[in-house]
């Protein structure tokens, strides 16, 4: 029998009650998890030319804040963050900080699309297009002068143009990098060639792989992606290197199916198949190559100038392990590299304060993060050629400051600092084009027998498909 | 014994009268409320309740899947949204890799199969004549359900190093070739395949296990006196015992291996050699998470619903037919 208090009127209360709390619960889920923006949204002035408004209460969420396992990098942060607010106390800065890598495409797309991305956020320079599809980041153009930005003249205009979108200026660099020849500097000396003179061309680099490769235990001399589009793109940057191209200079044809297309691809051959000099264990991506040099399993491979901060801060590696030359063939070398952008719709208050962070925090030489004294005493490394985006006296200023603090043998860098080779972008429609070329790589290190012709005949095919399906 | 029957009201008397819930009292303006209103006042508190699933699945569930239907008919470019017609599923269809894509999905759902129903089926009928240790057994060919999906494609990724692991030293023990597993476009799907199987056969075997021993036990006796062996007691018993229950596990089986992901994108990358293990489900997120390509992704996954539609009507089909 029913108890008697459960009568309708109560039975209705309750069900309201339920359904209440059901729709609080989705309110709830549905709820921005950012502090979207702002108390002062539409404020200050509206003159990009004009100075912040002191009185404008303005609140920046920006992307990348360092977590709290990075203990002197947080720190760090937090005195930039002091440092900031002497001169602009009404500009409360709230980092977010993201485990593992600061952009996770998966993540960064679902952001974009939810229009979640923070006040201030982090790309990679490469994610321009993809920003501006989904309406995503400000035209910054007006603000960004030598008065807000006084080391602009000196920054690499090759870097500014790739966060340009018809002359307008949609970010602002961080960092950027050239690819070059990452090696152990340990397993070349063991295996009797000189770490000071890293390999110049493919030749050298096959001959070298040997040699290390012969060192047995398991040891390989190259290694080479070919999964998750990382595989296209070390194939296009090892073409760069040898001065040509995966697309036609107007962008709708394939133009990696040449005879310097098919000597990449016999040479991966000969160095996987005929010298066994890379290991049977394929289809890597990023981060598999790193482990194995950090545990001094390979030898060499292409790479940018921070994947050594990667192996000696997540993987307990020694920076004086590890040394880059110039990309094999140095021809021209793949660039690219990270920036911040700020979201389209952000009050003029908040974008000029986003730059002020952003020129105190990135682009100031002997400030933030190109502060080397505090960063050799807080034990971080100093010396990596990475970021290089200042040209001119901003350049040479950073250059001493850098070497004054240096914390890691820089001579070990020497080949790829005295050899710059020019830096080349991405192409476009990059990732389906790498995604496609994944497949020559793959090919050839997963198939003794592959034929570099077919390979490369049938990539030729699908990228014009691809290129020509817009 | 039958249940006492409910006292019958004569055939005269008339049906509104038959209940207390039939009495109706007229709406204020005097006109009776309509069927559909009687309805909602008698059910009022059911449906109250229900609004919190109702809502979940609203926002969760059907508003998704509308927004990807009307996302395959778009292009967002500079942030403008506008309509494109068929303009995605041309790009979808003209894709190099769609078809390679296809081609795996099936080679995937067929493998999947022939592997991941015949031997949980299999398992089930050994568990089944299992005495003293059956719980034991269930328990372990259960374990893998437990694991975390990624810890047991991990397991299997080491399993299969070409270099140092253990199926190779297998191999070599027992001096027979070894095998490139993952990496040749020959046995990466089946590879694949049997992670996948052994990942999640327990779920089907404990399913299968309770079909078993809801047979009942005069049907074997009357097979053995008929003088059947075990094969013909489990093809003429058994299967036909078991058949809807088959039936059953077979179409989800092909809805759920269809959309396999995880396991080829952690064993091989996504694509695997030359693309051999690029599924439908792994060139989706790759449109989505790559090409920012949510028209794309879209359009696939709507070609992919079609397709699944197809499978689940005859699952709903033969749910009622084990309800009746």
């Amino acid at each position: 029998m029913r108890s008697s208090w459960f009568r309708p009127a109560r039975r209705a209360t309750a069900a309201t009650l339920v359904s209440a709390l059901a729709l609080a619960a989705l309110t709830a889920c549905g709820t921005s998890s950012s502090a979207d923006n702002d108390n002062n949204a539409g404020g200050g002035s509206s003159d990009p030319t004009a100075p912040l408004d002191p009185k404008a209460k303005v609140t920046l969420t920006i992307d990348c804040m360092p977590p709290a396992a990075k203990k002197a990098e947080l720190k760090e942060w937090k005195e930039d963050v002091a440092t900031f607010n002497k001169k602009y106390p009404n500009v409360t800065i709230d980092g977010k900080s993201t485990p593992g890598q600061c952009e996770e495409p998966a993540r960064f797309t679902a952001a974009l699309k939810a229009k979640s991305q923070p006040d201030v956020f982090y790309t990679y320079f490469t994610d321009l297009q993809q920003v501006l599809d989904n309406d995503g980041a400000a035209d910054i153009s007006a603000y960004v002068t030598d008065k807000t930005v006084p080391a602009l003249a000196d920054i690499d205009s090759n870097v500014l143009d790739v966060l340009k979108k018809d002359g307008k200026l949609y970010g602002l660099p961080t960092s950027n990098y050239r690819m070059g020849l990452l090696i152990n500097r340990k397993l070349f000396t063991q295996a009797g060639l000189d770490p000071n003179k890293p390999p110049a061309d493919w030749a050298e680099v096959r001959t070298a792989a040997k040699a290390i490769a012969g060192l047995g235990k398991g040891i390989s001399g190259y290694g080479e992606y070919s999964a998750q589009n990382t595989g296209g793109w070390h194939y296009t940057a090892t073409m760069y290197g040898l001065g040509g191209d995966v697309v036609s200079a107007d962008g709708t044809k394939a133009a990696f199916n040449t005879d310097l297309g098919k000597e990449i691809v016999q040479n991966l051959h000969d160095m996987r198949w005929t010298d066994n000099s890379m290991g049977q264990t394929q289809l890597l991506k990023w981060g598999d190559l790193q482990k194995q040099m950090a545990a001094d399993k390979l030898g060499m491979f292409l790479a940018a100038p921070d994947d050594i901060t990667y192996m000696v801060q997540q993987l307990g590696a020694d920076y004086a392990n590890f040394g880059m030359g110039p990309i094999p063939g140095g021809k021209a070398t793949l660039f690219g590299g990270n920036d911040y952008m700020i979201k389209k719709g952000s009050s003029p208050d908040k974008i000029k304060a986003a730059i002020a962070w952003l020129n105190l925090k990135t682009l100031t030489p002997g400030k933030g993060q190109f502060d080397y004294a505090r960063s050799k005493a807080d034990g971080l490394p100093v010396g990596l050629p990475q970021p290089a985006f200042f040209t001119g006296a901003s350049k040479t200023e950073d250059d001493q400051l850098k070497a004054a603090s240096a914390t890691m043998p820089v001579e070990n860098f020497r080949a790829f600092m005295d050899n710059p080779v020019p830096g080349k972008a991405e192409p476009a429609k990059a990732q389906e084009i790498y995604k496609v070329l994944d497949n020559v790589m793959s090919g050839v290190l997963t198939n003794k027998n592959a034929d570099a012709a077919k390979l490369l005949s049938t990539a030729e095919t699908q990228v014009n498909q691809v290129l020509a399906n817009q | 014994m039958s249940a006492p029957s409910a006292p019958t009201l004569p055939a005269s008397t008339p049906a509104k009268s038959r209940s207390r819930r039939t009495v109706r009292r007229p709406a204020p303006d005097g006109r009776r409320p309509g069927r559909a209103g009687r309805a909602l006042r008698r059910n009022l508190t059911a449906h109250a309740f229900l609004i919190g699933a109702v809502l979940c699945f609203a926002f969760f569930s059907w508003y998704p899947m509308v927004r990807e239907f009307l996302l395959a008919f778009q292009k967002t470019e500079s942030g403008q949204t506008t309509w494109v017609g068929w303009s995605n599923l041309n790009y979808v269809f003209h894709d190099p890799a769609f078809w390679q894509a296809w081609r795996n999905t099936l080679l995937f759902t067929g493998l999947a199969l022939l592997l991941g129903f015949a031997v949980p089926f299999f398992v089930a009928l050994l568990l089944n004549e299992m005495r003293h240790t059956r719980g034991y057994l269930r328990l372990l060919v259960y374990l893998p359900v437990m694991l975390p999906p990624v810890a047991s494609v991990l397991i299997f990724k080491n399993l299969y190093n070409p270099e140092y692991g253990l199926f190779n030293r297998i191999l070599e023990t027992l001096h027979l070739p070894t095998q490139q597993w993952l990496q040749s476009t020959d046995t990466a799907m089946l590879s694949v395949v049997i992670a996948s199987t052994w990942m999640n056969m327990g779920g089907a075997t404990l399913i299968y296990l309770a079909a078993l021993q809801g047979i009942p036990g005069e049907l074997y006796e009357a097979a053995e006196l008929d003088g059947a062996g075990l094969l013909r007691k489990i093809w003429h018993v058994t299967v036909p015992q078991t058949r809807l229950i088959l039936s059953l596990m077979l179409l989800m089986q092909i809805i759920a291996t269809m959309q396999v992901f995880t396991e080829p994108f952690l064993l091989t990358g996504g694509s695997g050699p030359e693309g051999s293990t690029t599924t439908v489900v792994y060139l989706i997120y790759q449109y989505a998470f790559s090409f920012n390509n949510y028209g794309g992704a879209a359009a696939l996954g709507l070609v992919l619903l079609v397709l699944l539609a197809v499978f689940s009507a005859g699952y709903v089909r033969l749910s009622r037919a084990a309800d009746e």
